[in-house]
């Protein structure tokens, strides 16, 4: 398939995903804030929502070293069109995309992207978003959903479709790392062994809070019939193959795609894609959590930004 | 103005003309408020679908940037059988003849040896290409793809009961539109199904088919599976939908200029597996825009080497380059006479008589009847540089008449036809508004079309200008079976 469509689907699937992630992030940043916890605690968990998605200083561009409020956080990442990651900024942009290749999507794909786009601005007004921010986020959740419904229903399952998947996975891989950074950054201090009770029925809050934005809290309970660990969410999260937004899951994905597709350019690329699976797969919690979890993440997005650029140089944008 | 007015189909106040007989039957039943709901929900689909043209330097403020609907209206334009038969002749006759034309003009010039039409109007034309002379094309055909705008008014010096077609414009470049004449008949379906059971429209949802098979045919000798593109110019022309539409329906890729490269005097596309000959493109980019080493330097929209790999054979370029010699305002006025010259017969379809201010005795006339012409820039095209006497102020005359005396071979002028009326939603009911007519004919092996065209509609009370970038709509157009 011609390289241009290629690299429009990518990023499609890619916006939409991100879109998709960030309204998860910020539900569970806003559901935390909810808690009886103190205003510092809820602080650490705005700035970190912005530090791990590198915003922090157009944010403070904008709104000054004291705007650090859920209410300018919020506008920030959702309807602040000049912020290239808002919600907004996604949604337009995975649009743009469907557009440029209307004609490689199926009808129902197209509509649904295009739908979602034209309906954006008055579900911000119709949905409370002021009051209530959490309608907008699962309203945004849902057409994620069914973009990626209606792609895996619709879609011939050639070449178009494994790029679109890949943009799909490689996000996910992403955005899923970033919010365990920002999450068990938040927590860092007590994150061995909680002190009193009163901390360990918050960290209930916290972690189950984690769990519920990547809708896995009834997952760990099924899988583990346990109390939430911290370790047991890392796990989770990180090597489950079979919890399809951990980071394992969506590697393996990234890998199945690549695989169909690959050219005469992209062995390298399928090996390092494979390498950072076997990684996955082969790895221990506790051996993370040892060598430390930060440390690990950071690896970790730091060879899914090699991915997506190879994958680029092989396929999307070809240089050669 | 008391001039005779036609209507499509009302012969009268109280009289409906008998192919419209049925549908004008069925229109008094319908309550008001369900073709209100009818007109929001089509309004609705077109906005979802992404039927949609940009508008230039234009802004919404509801965040859908610069793209517009084309106001659909929801009363179809019908056409008899048997004025169809032979509006089809004449287009195959006409489409035939201008290709004999272009490949004369770029070969043997044998009119212009027979002293038809005058060297200088060919040789002088910014649209004629010294860049095709001696090219051979495959089938000798040119205009692959031809938008022929048909007009219909009352006989002139008639009492305004019968009307004539007369053919406007050729449009032999890149003609739009088609992607409408089938978005609007499949609403039409959806909106109102039982229409089609009662009346035998002709289909036209084949014509992605027909275009296909036509630019098949029309591929280098030296492949037996051509790869077709349509190429272009990106999202941001005001046809792209058209466009995806298109490639899409066809199968075949949407390529954008930056998508293609030539080694070898070979056109490639790159491809996620690498480089993919091209044998056919079917451009909806402009000449001036094809190939930067030959017409603009500039240009990203096009590809360099295009030209150089499309003399050598290796490609075909859908129109070809330079078929604009022929749709020409100043050489409208020789079709009739290309027709006879080529083809040894009578034209079928009527031009409309036209002064040439390059002719003095024409310009003398031209410019004593300014306020009852239609005077047209030449080069002129969508519905600008154009002045309707009628209806122009006296400044507006004053400066085309300026105009015109400082430049007379840049102007062309018409009588004011009254383009025939077909009843319309307006702001105030149902109202007649003037129309056009623009079929797409294809040429491959052989010249063919489907049955209908894409209906535009002044929507402005009076006003004679149909195109979309001027507030014009557009019609589903139906062709009765018997």
């Amino acid at each position: 398939m011609l390289s241009r469509t290629a690299d429009h689907l990518f990023w499609m699937s890619r916006y939409t995903e991100r879109a998709e992630n960030t309204a998860r992030m910020l539900d569970v940043n806003y559901q935390t804030s909810l808690l009886p916890q103190s205003a510092a605690v809820a602080q650490v968990g705005w700035e970190g929502l912005l530090t791990i998605s590198e915003l922090m200083p157009a944010f403070r561009a904008k709104y000054g070293e004291d705007g650090m409020t859920p209410r300018n956080v919020l506008d920030f990442m959702v309807r602040d069109e000049n912020n290239p990651s808002s919600i907004i900024s996604c949604l337009r942009a995975a649009r743009e995309n469907a557009r440029a290749v209307r004609g490689a999507l199926t009808t129902e794909l197209w509509e649904t992207q295009n739908q979602t786009w034209l309906e954006l601005t008055r579900v911000l007004k119709s949905t409370g978003f002021e009051r209530d921010p959490s309608e907008f986020f699962e309203w945004v959740k849902f057409r994620s959903h069914l973009s990626r419904g209606v792609a895996i229903g619709t879609m011939l399952q050639d070449e178009a479709f494994h790029f679109y998947r890949m943009g799909t996975f490689l996000e996910r891989s992403d955005n899923t790392a970033r919010l365990l950074d920002v999450k068990f950054h938040a927590v860092q201090s007590d994150f061995f062994g909680a002190a009193s009770e009163e901390d360990q029925e918050y960290d209930f809050y916290h972690w189950s809070a984690i769990l519920r934005s990547v809708s896995a809290f009834e997952v760990y309970r099924k899988v583990y019939r346990d109390v939430i660990t911290p370790e047991r969410v890392a796990e989770l999260l990180i090597i489950r193959p079979d919890m399809p937004r951990s980071l394992a899951a969506s590697l393996n994905e990234v890998v199945n795609n690549l695989a169909v597709v690959g050219n005469d350019h992209s062995q390298e690329t399928q090996r390092r894609a494979g390498k950072l699976r076997a990684d996955l797969q082969f790895a221990r919690i506790d051996e993370i959590l040892a060598t430390g979890l930060h440390a690990f993440l950071t690896q970790f997005l730091d060879r899914v930004n090699d991915l997506g650029w190879r994958i680029s140089q092989d396929f999307l944008v070809p240089t050669h | 103005m008391s001039r005779p007015m036609f209507d499509e189909m009302n012969a009268s106040p109280s009289e409906v003309r008998a192919h419209y007989l049925k549908y004008a039957r069925w229109l008094s039943e319908q309550p008001e408020e369900v073709m209100l709901s009818r007109r929001e929900e089509a309004e609705m689909i077109f906005r979802r679908v992404g039927i949609t043209f940009a508008v230039y330097g234009a802004k919404d403020e509801d965040g859908s940037g610069t793209e517009r609907l084309i106001p659909f209206d929801l009363i179809p334009r019908v056409i008899p059988a048997h004025e169809w038969r032979r509006m089809e002749e004449g287009l195959v006759q006409r489409v035939t003849a201008l290709n004999r034309f272009i490949h004369d003009v770029y070969h043997d010039q044998e009119i212009i040896k027979a002293g038809i039409i005058p060297a200088d109007q060919i040789f002088q034309n910014a649209q004629f290409r010294p860049e095709m002379m001696g090219v051979d094309v495959p089938q000798q055909i040119y205009s692959h793809i031809s938008g022929i705008d048909i007009v219909r008014a009352p006989v002139p010096g008639g009492d305004g009961t019968e009307a004539e077609y007369y053919v406007l414009e050729d449009n032999l470049r890149v003609p739009s539109g088609v992607s409408y004449m089938l978005e609007d008949r499949k609403m039409m379906m959806r909106l109102f199904p039982e229409l089609f059971t009662e009346n035998r429209v002709a289909p036209v949802a084949h014509y992605p088919d027909l275009l296909l098979e036509t630019l098949r045919a029309v591929s280098p000798a030296t492949t037996a599976e051509p790869t077709v593109v349509v190429l272009t110019p990106g999202m941001y022309n005001s046809a792209y939908f058209e466009h995806a539409f298109l490639a899409q329906q066809m199968g075949v890729e949407l390529v954008e200029g930056q998508d293609l490269f030539v080694k070898d005097n070979f056109v490639y596309m790159r491809t996620t597996r690498g480089p993919k000959r091209v044998d056919v493109i079917y451009r909806r980019v402009d000449d001036d825009f094809l190939d930067p080493l030959v017409f603009r330097p500039n240009s990203t929209l096009g590809c360099a080497g295009l030209l150089s790999a499309y003399r050598a054979g290796n490609v075909a370029i859908c129109n070809a380059v330079g078929t604009g010699v022929a749709d020409d305002k100043s050489i409208y006025p020789y079709v009739p006479k290309m027709i006879d010259f080529y083809l040894g017969q009578k034209p079928i379809l009527n031009n409309v008589p036209t002064f040439m201010g390059r002719d003095p005795e024409d310009l003398k006339y031209i410019l004593a009847h300014l306020k009852d012409l239609v005077v047209k820039e030449v080069h002129g095209a969508g519905g600008y540089g154009m002045l309707v006497g009628p209806a122009a102020t006296a400044a507006e005359i004053e400066e085309f008449r300026q105009a015109v005396v400082a430049k007379p071979e840049g102007y062309i002028a018409q009588p004011t036809l009254s383009l025939s009326t077909c009843p319309t939603y307006v702001k105030s009911g149902i109202a007649p508004r003037h129309i056009d007519l623009r079929p797409f004919v294809l040429s491959g092996k052989e010249v063919q079309m489907v049955p209908g065209g894409l209906t535009r509609v002044a929507l402005k009370e009076g006003s004679l200008v149909v195109n979309s970038s001027q507030g014009g709509g557009t019609k589903d157009t139906w062709i009765l079976e018997n």
